[in-house]
């Protein structure tokens, strides 16, 4: 049994806007009957080009239904580009929460959305961009990249649960698996760096980065830099040579230098010059 | 709000008198059988007869019945028992439509040195036969071919499979789990080495099975432990249900008839009632060799899960065959192996009677579903395409 919030049973027992709009503005299509779910998503503009009316038709279950109510409810008042703004999370935020299995539903909501909107633009449809990962739902690593980082997803079943890719055969969780690694490597890597890192190891990581990376570049202008004294992650230098008298000199620590110790000490680093 | 319930395939309401049978055993005569004293082994006289009822509803001998925890448990221990019987054959037979107990531990076998051989079905459910046999092979240690379907009540004929699997010495097993209590069996004329079969689904309580195992089969156990079961299964038995399952077995037997003819019509009124009222509405699986309490209909251009619950708002219980309500995505196997499109696939819904049911209550779901069924396909965007 699927627990389903009272807002979730409301929209499905009693949906709103059901229907097409014969003269709509934009038009969004997507899913198929082969995946089990699918969604139409019309909307007409008011002369303010504010959405004055959404319907949609859906063939799915109860919470993809919901939450094509749900969007419909959303949308209207809305311009075009605060339509834009909403996110998978935004309708299922608005039904007080989807179970984690029925993510998907929302993302439905999003996609035919994003469609409605493009087709009001004259975007052309746009081809399918990317690889085929999942083939059985037809899944694409764009679409799963995005998910991935647009709502933090870390494992396969998670994927799974928010663009069915992998619900079917199975025989893509690998692929999945190694883009959740890849999107998620750049983000978890470096915490995984701060945490293993002791006061004297990060004191000499520093100093490492700082003469190995740092003042060899900015040696070629001229410049050189000194390490001054390390306080938690406030790390306090002194520019010497050309950029001490350097206008750009605070671009070139912010930008250049702590982005520099950031990327390879610690993401928390701040860097100061010593007065 | 009054229930109708319509899902006997997934589990049946434990009848009256199994309970009033079974009560004593969890309120006075708590002992162990295996125990000296009087207290306690004079239980195991009542599991002697609990034992004897279960032979009975399959005509076999008592000593052919083992009591286990449920059907998957004795499905798993007749796969494995064959393996480790037959150490040198790496080989299984099954279906495609089997039921996860079987499917599962197929696959998982698969993964462990073994190659499964997956016997198809056509449109009907009906299986290649053909291709069963060819694929009986000296390495072949087992062949599992379900009595029953639970998603459609398609019947395959496994007596006379079971003769031809005979023949070339390979060790025949079938999960009757549906089958049994709903059309007669008779182990004692047939070649048939296994049979599984689970309290739960005729009228006791979850949680007991059993598994036939004939005369003169090499056995291993499942789970090792005391001596229990003859030492072919561990563990301090279940009396209560057990009895309970012995009880259940009679009121089987003697139900036998009315599940066949009552049931019977009670299934094929509600499944004329509702493709009379309702478009664009199949039957999956051949009608001819099906149980008596069974119906599987696709609604075409709706989804399953959204049917479910409506129904449910009129507290009718039944089941689907689609995605969404078994937290796996695609629709059930056993429809895809037949070939039943996504379009009917996806909005297919199981009905399961008993002789619980009454026609008022047959009645009551063919005036609740067809606007159930109307009301979800306007809302969908496939269904005008289609008209």
């Amino acid at each position: 049994m699927w627990e389903y919030t009272d807002k979730v049973k409301d929209h499905f027992l009693n949906p709103r806007n059901v229907g097409e709009i014969k003269d709509a503005d934009g038009i969004g299509e997507v899913g198929s009957l082969a995946c089990g779910d699918a969604l139409k998503l019309t909307f007409k503009l008011d002369e303010n080009k504010r959405i004055k009316d959404a319907q949609f038709q859906t063939f799915g279950c109860a919470s993809a239904i919901a939450s094509s109510s749900a969007l419909t409810e959303m949308l209207k008042g809305l311009t075009l580009e605060e339509a834009e703004k909403i996110s998978n999370e935004n309708i299922a935020e608005y039904l007080g929460g989807l179970p984690k299995e029925k993510m998907h539903c929302s993302v439905l909501g999003r996609d035919a959305l994003e469609k409605a909107i493009g087709s009001y633009r004259g975007e052309s449809e746009k081809k399918i961009e990317g690889e085929i990962v999942c083939e059985c739902f037809g899944v694409t690593d764009l679409e799963i990249k995005r998910v991935v980082a647009e709502n933090g997803l870390i494992n396969v079943e998670d994927v799974t649960d928010y663009v069915k890719a992998g619900g079917g055969c199975g025989k893509c969780h690998e692929r999945i698996q190694e883009i959740i690694n890849q999107i998620n490597g750049i983000q978890i890597q470096p915490k995984k760096k701060e945490k293993a890192l002791t006061n004297i190891q990060k004191i000499k990581l520093i100093q490492e980065t700082l003469s190995r990376e740092i003042q060899p570049a900015l040696a070629k202008d001229g410049g050189d830099i000194e390490l001054i004294d390390v306080d938690g992650n406030k790390v306090i230098v002194k520019l010497r040579g050309t950029c001490a008298t350097c206008s750009k000199s605070e671009l070139t620590l912010k930008n250049y230098v702590e982005t520099k110790l950031r990327e390879l000490v610690a993401d928390s680093i701040e860097v100061e010059e010593v007065q | 709000m009054n229930v109708v319930y319509a899902d006997n395939n997934a589990t049946t309401q434990v009848a009256k008198k199994v309970l009033d049978e079974m009560l004593p055993y969890l309120e006075t005569y708590y002992g162990n059988p295996s125990s000296m004293h009087t207290f306690g082994g004079q239980v195991a006289k009542n599991i002697a007869m609990a034992r004897e009822q279960t032979a009975a509803l399959l005509n076999a001998s008592p000593e052919e019945i083992l009591f286990t925890s449920c059907g998957t448990e004795s499905d798993s221990t007749a796969i494995q028992a064959a393996i480790k019987s037959n150490p040198d054959r790496k080989h299984i037979v099954t279906t495609r439509v089997e039921h996860p107990a079987i499917k599962n531990i197929c696959e998982h076998s698969a993964k462990n040195e073994f190659h499964v051989t997956y016997v198809p079905v056509d449109e009907n459910g009906t299986l290649d036969l053909d291709y069963l046999y060819k694929n009986l092979t000296d390495d072949t240690a087992i062949a599992s071919i379900m009595w029953a379907n639970n998603e459609t009540g398609v019947i395959f004929p496994v007596e006379e499979i079971a003769a031809k699997v005979k023949e070339k010495g390979i060790v025949f097993h079938t999960d009757a789990v549906q089958a049994v209590g709903k059309i007669p069996i008779d182990l004692k004329n047939t070649e048939i080495d296994m049979l599984s079969l689970s309290g739960h689904k005729i009228h006791a309580p979850k949680g007991i099975g059993a598994l036939y195992v004939k005369k003169g089969t090499k056995f291993s156990p499942f789970l090792i432990g005391g001596h229990q079961e003859k030492g072919r299964r561990g563990g301090t038995e279940n009396v209560a249900s057990i009895i309970g399952l012995g009880t259940a077995s009679e009121l089987s037997k003697n139900l036998m008839e009315e599940e066949n003819t009552r049931v019977k019509e009670m299934r094929d009124s509600l499944e004329k009632g509702l493709l009379e009222r309702i478009d664009n509405a199949i039957v999956n699986g051949g009608k001819e060799k099906r149980l008596p309490n069974t119906t599987s209909i696709a609604f075409e251009y709706v989804e399953g899960e959204a049917i479910l619950l409506m129904m449910d708002e009129f507290g009718i219980c039944a089941s689907s065959g689609s995605a969404c309500t078994s937290g796996s995505l695609e629709p059930s196997h056993v429809l895809r192996a037949m070939g039943v499109p996504f379009t009917a696939a996806h909005g297919t819904i199981r009905f399961s009677l008993s002789t619980y049911n009454t026609m008022e209550e047959v009645n009551f779901i063919i005036e609740k579903l067809p606007p159930i069924i109307e009301k979800l396909r306007k809302m969908s965007p496939f269904w005008k395409k289609n008209q």
